[in-house]
């Protein structure tokens, strides 16, 4: 596919709730691109969350279009086309890791040799070879968001959509999983799109930051990320990235919303 | 060993009370005397002893007794389970079925079960195949038991289903079976199953219950009926096949225990 061409093209999306007295996204527009990894960011209450939700036909929007693959998210989503990773790992406790990666496997019909290689090749993938027979809760939280990944990545979706993935694990293993992700990333060449409230988190793993801002969520501004790939632990102490965490600090302050305490958490550590 | 322990203290406060009432002469509630309280030694030999003349033990008979009314009660709690468990899946796709119908199902419940038994004994005996004469229609009183925890449980449980597993499986473009028998289902085991357990014993109460408006005198209710009969003579003999009767629902509950250990694949943090 050409690097230019659109993945998803979300087009004036306007979504309420409670009978049209809650704004949660107005008159959105926005183009991804194949290969893009690009960031939604911004406080509680922008619709970030909503609109990765509205581009996964997992909440219909009141009224704009959006298409995946150059289809309607609904039909884009009835041909599997995208992966999804949520803040928790939403892992099922009575299947084992590997049937955990397996599941849409299953769904979608593979038989049980074609699904137990591709379990092992995710499993490899995510660093978890010799877990595939334990159970969720014998995991910690970054291993059970890796299995998490692995089972959104299993089926070789073009887009993979992130909710705050990294978002309820500690600092450290956040970091980890950055570079992890990265580097999956790289290998498979898939598109992602990342919703976060951590600043550095956003700059650090995106070719493209969108900013939001709330009630009503809109886009308040789009920083490209001309860090180039592959970024490492040492990107994070180089003059540039501090360049661009500022430029989409001032893009959230400039809407004059105040930040929320893991906002401030973010800018400091940024700052740092 | 905590089981052992608990029994040899209830078998102590039982000869306790027995010998402060009875040598004080209290006569509130009861008076205490060898009729109303046999010793627990004098209940457990009558099992090794002949009820009448020229018949084996009174043990000996109560076991036969009772592989018959677990026949009755087996029969009725995989029935009653069946259907609990297919009145629930209907129900949790219809909330207009859950209104109509749920208010019926709790009524059914209300009705004494000594006033129903007679009345499937009429109704439906006289319909039974030969080989199903009798303990069929106790069979059904055993159903009537064990359906309603099991509907209600298997309703509770299949609505337990955690709201993100079904936006994972809304995001696979999961059908509706797909969701029940990968998802729903395996998230209402444990709540099927503690309704098992109430039925398991539920079951067996119904088949004795179920036995005295039959006039069937294979199983345990007929022999409570009997002995009940001459309780002023050997009180024993009721207490030993009430021992017997509590024996066999221990034995059912057990059996489920045993299944869900089997079945239910969940983080080690609750048994029993």
């Amino acid at each position: 596919m050409n690097e230019a061409q659109p993945v998803v093209e979300i087009s004036s999306v306007t979504k309420t709730f409670a009978h049209g007295n809650v704004t949660a996204l107005q008159d959105i527009d926005l183009t991804f691109r194949t290969g893009e990894f690009v960031s939604l960011i911004g406080p509680s209450g922008c619709g970030k969350s909503t609109l990765l939700r509205v581009v996964g036909d997992l909440i219909e929007p009141t009224s704009g279009t959006v298409t995946v693959n150059g289809k309607p998210a609904r039909q884009a989503r009835a041909d599997r086309d995208y992966g999804i990773v949520f803040q928790d790992s939403v892992l099922f406790d009575w299947r084992t890791v590997a049937k955990n990666i397996g599941l849409p496997l299953e769904l979608l019909g593979w038989d049980r040799a074609k699904r137990k290689q591709r379990i092992d090749e995710m499993l490899d993938l995510v660093e978890l070879g010799s877990f595939g027979d334990h159970h969720p809760w014998q995991l910690s939280g970054g291993m059970q968001q890796r299995v998490s990944i692995a089972r959104a990545l299993a089926f070789e979706p073009a887009l993979l959509l992130m909710d705050e993935p990294f978002g309820a694990l500690d600092e450290m293993t956040r970091e980890r999983m950055n570079l992890e992700l990265l580097s999956i990333w790289q290998q498979l060449g898939s598109t992602v799109v990342f919703v976060t409230h951590s600043i550095s988190e956003a700059v650090f793993l995106s070719s493209r930051v969108v900013v939001m801002s709330p009630r009503p969520g809109r886009v308040a501004g789009t920083i490209d990320i001309d860090l180039p790939y592959p970024r490492a632990a040492e990107t994070r102490d180089e003059p540039h990235f501090f360049e661009l965490v500022t430029q989409v600090r001032d893009l959230l302050r400039k809407r004059g919303e105040h930040l929320l305490p893991e906002e401030e958490q973010a800018l400091a550590e940024a700052a740092e | 060993m905590a089981v052992v322990l608990v029994l040899a203290i209830l078998v102590g406060f039982y000869e306790l009370y027995r010998w402060i009432w009875s040598s004080a002469g209290w006569t509130h509630p009861f008076v205490v005397d060898d009729t109303s309280m046999p010793h627990v030694w004098v209940i457990l030999h009558a099992l090794w002893q002949p009820a009448q003349v020229n018949q084996p033990a009174l043990g000996t008979i109560l076991f036969h007794k009772s592989l018959f009314t677990a026949k009755e009660a087996a029969v009725g709690f995989a029935l009653g389970a069946a259907i609990g468990f297919t009145i629930g899946v209907v129900l949790a796709h219809s909330r207009l079925l859950t209104r109509g119908f749920m208010p019926y199902i709790v009524a059914s419940q209300t009705i004494p079960i000594l006033v129903i038994a007679p009345m499937v004994v009429v109704w439906v005996n006289p319909k039974l195949p030969a080989g199903l004469q009798g303990w069929g229609s106790v069979a059904v009183i055993a159903v009537y038991l064990t359906f309603f925890p099991v509907a209600i449980n298997t309703l509770r449980g299949l609505q337990s289903a955690d709201p993100r597993s079904l936006e994972l499986m809304n995001s696979y473009a999961a059908s509706r079976w797909k969701v029940l028998w990968k998802v729903r289902v395996p998230a209402s085991m444990p709540y099927v199953f503690s309704a098992l357990k109430v039925a398991a014993t539920a079951s067996v109460v119904g088949a004795i219950i179920g036995e005295l408006p039959s006039g069937l005198q294979s199983g345990l209710g007929g022999a409570i009926l009997n002995f009940n009969q001459y309780y002023s003579i050997e009180p024993q003999e009721l207490w030993a096949t009430n021992i017997v009767a509590a024996l066999l629902g221990i034995v059912f509950f057990v059996v489920v225990v045993a299944a869900e250990k089997a079945v239910v694949r969940r983080a080690p943090e609750s048994t029993v």
